[in-house]
């Protein structure tokens, strides 16, 4: 006899908790099964004393739990006790393995043989998915753990560290410090680690502190004792603990087998969702970050919804009151929400595919403009990303700064902005509004969220974008029909870092228009390859070739990851013969490239220099910090200068990072055209201005993603410091620490008792005013930020 | 795209400062005063008053070093302006004295100045000269990445070291223990160390070595060349450390003399008006 109730909840995060929560409130049956012994497994995980953020702010909070922000332990014990009040029926220990059913009669099996039926399942498992477990027979030792907290808690202990990625080797590594630590690879190598990491494990085999075994699986285990599988034969190892770091499974594939679709391929798409939370499968609602929503405020409000929902009760969601005050202007005519939402999904074709809660987030986090006839959108040369779509109205864009007669209309349902989202770069063209208009500006992330989880957005997006880069980027004065025969066989293609487009000598295949990304271009000299030009989005490569009718005369690679729009060579000729202006820009190449190359062939050292700074990662900066080493003279004062303009924070470090010759890269943010940092910022706090400047704003929970994701180090995680005193105080009556100096001073208990940190990295003294404050606090003029197109210019490095 | 504040701005500070010199100069010459040159005539009034405004004008530099993100200019344009300006400051206070100079307080100021501006003069020279060499000094690595090499040499050391007798492991032992790269004032501007452990466990060794034979005498040229590259690394270290001093050393000789110029400038200036 299997237990029976009317809603079952999956995973106790704040959404399954808050939906558990409501449920005991209205006094439904209910159980709220978690796989761990105790609540919310992802925040309990967090470091200790970690400071958790109750973003939005703007969002109110609807549960039966409370939320605000705090430490980790705070939170997680009024968790608890708000549990036991509410007398939530909680299960722990309790690992879902598979969903049957249908609404009505869902049938859940629990790992250790349980059944439970009920008649509507609550998902809310997050995405951390499962660690893989230990599979051979034994494998249920408590010995075993899936997961090192405080490497030294453990003391002269055997230890074996089972796996080969980057968590096994960190793991391992610290443990080897108090401990006789052996680690089982199943490989010979480690090659699936970061290099930093493989070369800390090679270092401490090397040096015996960590014994590995390489071509080795575990076998069996009984408790103290694992045989593993080796080249040839068996070992045996005595040890005291294991600790598995064999990755985890993302919870996609279980998700599927309840049979909930997906929308694509894609490892970020989400499901389809009604704007109830109910997925394709009747009775089965999802939530929080499965359902692409990772802020805690936002999943313990639908997990009140969702009960809400499940009871039949009509509730407004939570967000009503947001877009209420965002369309503002538009509901004093008597209009609703609904009403606003059910025009905008009418107009915009592109919208058209999103489903009603994918277009209510959608909107909170787009920004609605009533522009008049004459109203500047945006200018060229702007450095914002966002996107826009035309739902009344209409604007004009002016493609040509010097060419005010040609301009291109566009009306309602049509969009613009796409360009720069794509390229990463400066705005192509000013758009001006031709009269009174209702324009929906969306930012840069939930236009790439949306293109990744909603396929007829990137369909929709693409070929329009294709066309206007053509003009944008070739001539404006091409017309569709000249333009039409290219495009029925460009292609747009993708190239990895440092993938080659085509080779010097190659036979000639057709002209690449690079729409995202940068090139090197490089020609063997001496029998070396010599990088000889970079080049940008926005410019066209391999044109050369065929109007010289000879083969490729250069090597082009990706120096980042680039995508181009690729044209067969025909096509393109008749492009030349129907646009003066294109015509003359490819003479005027190709006369450019001409000289560049002479010029080579006597400087081959400022090739060099560019082979290194695509290297270092320069190809994707917008602007870079860069000292020259013969006229540095290490005080020190950029950082200072940093410090004292960022509450006594640098955000460069000087003396690390790479040189070559006398090119120094410190260790400073480049403001990358399609930031890293940028990818996985849960509250959006990470912006770029529209002078190009990518910066952290106050709405930072200090989540540490962005640290980790930027490839440069360039992100540190600290706590704001208190303020130094003037510099006649610390002059005359030696108050605090000066100008400069180092803060090693006791905080104030009362005043500075706020220790929690944010991420903080160059914001290129934005609000500073007058431009980086380092570069400005050079004595010798060693320090330069430059953007790479300037500085990769051969007139600057043959100087 | 990197400019030397020898050159900033196309020499503007450079042309500022020559104009100075050259009118000061053509007013000294077309000047004549009843008596000798001196800086109670009109000209030597003004040139004074020009002089001691330089000066503080100069001295303001260590402000405005630490005034960051404020001003208009770059901290370049100071510097460039600074090294111009002070050379200039020395023909105007030069022309200033009427070339009058005595055992008192006025030539003792001159002579402060004097001195601030030629230690200001191989300040320079430091600048422009020091960070080249460097940079090549380093190749490439930071200073830690030279230590941290070091460190790693260390402790291979250990390792072969235990292959051989007791003698080689004290000494490799002390190498690690008794190295140092810096310490006194001397020692960081010398650049090297006399009493390098490492290079005296080299020495040794290298005589030891000779008597070894099979096993011992691989091990022993192990260590060798072990302690060598050490040893380069070491006088790569120490080079750094000393380019790094004399980068700094001018300065405690410059801004001292500076605040003493300032004392002495306004003992000038008080006793001349008091007794004139």
């Amino acid at each position: 006899m299997s237990e029976h109730y009317n809603i079952a909840i999956i995973g106790s995060g704040p959404c399954g908790m808050s939906a558990a929560g409501r449920a005991a409130e209205h006094g439904v049956s209910h159980i709220l099964l978690e796989r761990t012994d105790h609540l919310s497994d992802t925040i309990y995980k967090y470091q200790k004393g970690k400071y958790v953020m109750a973003t939005p702010d703007v969002l109110p909070l609807r549960s039966s739990y409370t939320f605000e922000v705090g430490r980790r332990e705070a939170i997680l014990k009024t968790w608890d006790e708000q549990t036991t009040k509410h007398k939530v029926n909680v299960r722990f220990k309790s690992e879902v393995t598979a969903i049957k059913g249908e609404k009505g009669a869902f049938e859940i099996s629990v790992k250790g043989g349980g059944k439970i039926t009920a008649e509507n399942i609550v998902l809310g498992i997050g995405l951390q998915g499962n660690p893989r477990r230990l599979g051979c027979p034994g494998g249920d030792w408590e010995g075993v753990q899936y997961q090192l907290d405080d490497p030294d808690e453990y003391q002269g202990e055997n230890i074996v560290v089972v796996g080969a990625g980057d968590a096994a080797i960190e793991n391992a590594v610290a443990l080897a410090k108090q401990n006789n630590v052996y680690i089982v690879n199943r490989r010979d190598e480690f090659a699936r680690a970061k290099d930093g990491n493989q070369k800390l494990i090679e270092e401490a085999i090397g040096s015996g502190a960590i014994t590995c075994f390489y071509n080795a699986d575990p076998k069996s285990l009984t408790p103290g004792k694992l045989v593993l599988t080796v080249a040839d034969g068996e070992a045996v190892v005595d040890c005291d603990r294991i600790i598995a770091r064999l990755g985890a499974m993302p919870p996609r594939k279980f998700v599927e087998s309840c049979g909930i679709k997906f929308p694509s391929e894609d490892p970020n798409a989400l499901p389809e969702l009604s704007s109830q939370y109910e997925s394709n499968v009747p009775g089965l609602y999802i939530l929080g970050a499965l359902a692409g929503f990772p802020l805690i405020k936002q999943a313990m409000n639908q997990g009140y919804e969702v009960v809400e929902f499940i009871l039949g009760n009509k509730i407004k969601p939570a967000d009503e009151p947001l877009l209420e005050e965002k369309f503002g202007q538009l509901l004093s005519l008597g209009r609703t929400v609904d009403d606003i939402i059910a025009q905008i999904k009418g107009t915009v074709p592109i919208l058209n595919g999103l489903t009603a809660l994918q277009l209510r987030e959608f909107l909170i986090d787009a920004n609605i403009h009533f522009p008049r006839k004459g109203d500047v959108v945006f200018e060229r040369n702007d450095y914002t990303n966002s996107f826009y779509m035309i739902v009344e109205g209409g604007v004009e864009i002016l493609v040509d700064p010097d060419d005010p007669s040609i301009r291109v209309n566009l009306g309602p349902g049509e969009f613009f902005g796409e360009i720069g989202l794509m390229a990463g770069r400066r705005r192509s063209a000013t758009i001006f509004a031709n009269g009174p208009s209702f324009l929906l500006e969306s930012p840069r992330r939930s236009m790439i969220k949306l293109i990744n989880s909603v396929e007829s957005v990137e369909r929709g997006m693409k070929s329009v974008a294709m066309v206007r880069q053509l003009r944008t980027y070739l001539s404006p004065h091409l017309t569709n029909e000249v333009l039409q025969p290219v495009l029925e066989t460009a292609q747009i293609r993708q190239y990895k870092s440092g993938q080659t487009l085509f080779r010097e000598g190659d036979k000639e295949d057709g002209v690449y228009l690079i729409q995202k990304g940068s090139v090197t271009v490089s020609r063997e000299i001496g029998g070396r390859d010599v990088v000889i030009a970079y080049v940008a989005a926005g410019n066209y490569i391999g044109e050369m070739a065929f109007l010289n009718k000879q083969p490729r005369n250069a090597t082009i690679r990706a120096a980042i990851n680039t995508e181009t729009i690729w044209m067969e060579s025909d096509k393109f000729r008749s492009l030349l013969e129907s646009a003066e202006d294109l015509r003359r820009d490819v003479e005027r190449r190709l006369l450019g490239r001409l000289v560049e190359s002479e010029t080579m062939k006597a400087r081959p050292e400022a090739g060099n220099i560019i082979q290194f700074l695509v290297e270092q990662g320069v190809g994707e900066a917008t602007d870079i910090l860069l000292i020259d080493e013969t006229l540095c003279i290490a005080c020190d004062n950029c950082e200072k200068a940093c410090a004292e303009t960022h509450n006594g924070i640098s955000r460069l470090n000087r003396e690390a990072g790479p040189t070559y010759e006398a090119v120094h890269v410190p260790t400073s943010c480049r403001h990358c055209e399609h930031p890293h940092c940028m990818a996985d910022c849960p509250p959006d706090a990470i912006h770029r201005a529209v002078n190009g400047e990518v910066f952290i704003d106050s709405k930072c929970i200090g989540c540490g993603n962005c640290e980790r994701n930027c490839p440069y180090g360039v992100i540190h995680m600290a706590s704001t410091e208190p303020a130094k005193p003037g510099l006649l105080s610390w002059m005359m009556f030696g108050m605090g620490p000066g100008p400069g100096q180092d803060k090693k001073r006791k905080k104030d208990k009362k005043k500075g008792g706020d220790d929690r940190k944010v991420a903080v990295k160059c914001d290129m003294c934005k609000d500073v005013g007058g431009g980086p404050s380092c570069v400005r606090a050079c004595p010798t003029g060693a320090a330069i930020r430059v953007s790479p197109e300037e500085f990769f210019s051969f007139a600057e490095l043959t100087r | 795209m990197h400019i030397s504040i020898l050159f900033f701005r196309n020499f503007l500070y450079l042309k500022i400062a020559a104009a100075l010199a050259v009118v000061a100069l053509l007013a000294y010459t077309i000047d004549e005063p009843l008596g000798k040159p001196n800086g109670g005539t009109w000209l030597g009034y003004t040139l004074g008053t020009i002089g001691a405004l330089l000066i503080l004008w100069l001295t303001w530099f260590g402000v405005r070093k630490r005034r960051y993100g404020k001003g208009k200019l770059l901290l370049e344009d100071w510097m460039s302006g600074h090294v111009y300006l002070g050379v200039a400051l020395l023909v105007v206070a030069t022309l200033h004295s009427g070339l009058q100079f005595g055992w008192n307080v006025h030539t003792l100021a001159y002579g402060l100045m004097t001195f601030v501006i030629l230690s200001g003069l191989f300040g320079l020279y430091a600048y422009i000269r020091l960070p080249r060499l460097r940079t090549e000094n380093r190749a490439g690595m930071t200073l830690d990445d030279v230590m941290g090499l070091i460190a790693g040499i260390s402790k291979e050391c250990y390792d072969v070291a235990g292959r051989l007798d007791d003698e080689v492991g004290q000494l490799v032992q002390k190498a690690d223990a008794d190295t140092r790269v810096g310490g006194s004032f001397w020692r960081q501007l010398s650049g090297r160390d006399p009493n390098c452990a490492t290079t005296h466990a080299l020495d040794r060794v290298r005589e030891l070595a000779e008597g070894y034979t099979g096993a011992d005498a691989d091990a022993g040229r192990q260590l060798i060349t072990l302690l060598a590259r050490k040893a380069e690394l070491l006088r790569r270290a120490r080079r750094d450390v000393q380019l790094k001093a004399l980068l700094d050393v001018w300065l405690y000789v410059h801004i001292p003399m500076t605040i003493a110029l300032l004392a002495a400038l306004f003992v000038h200036i008080v006793t001349v008006f008091l007794y004139w």
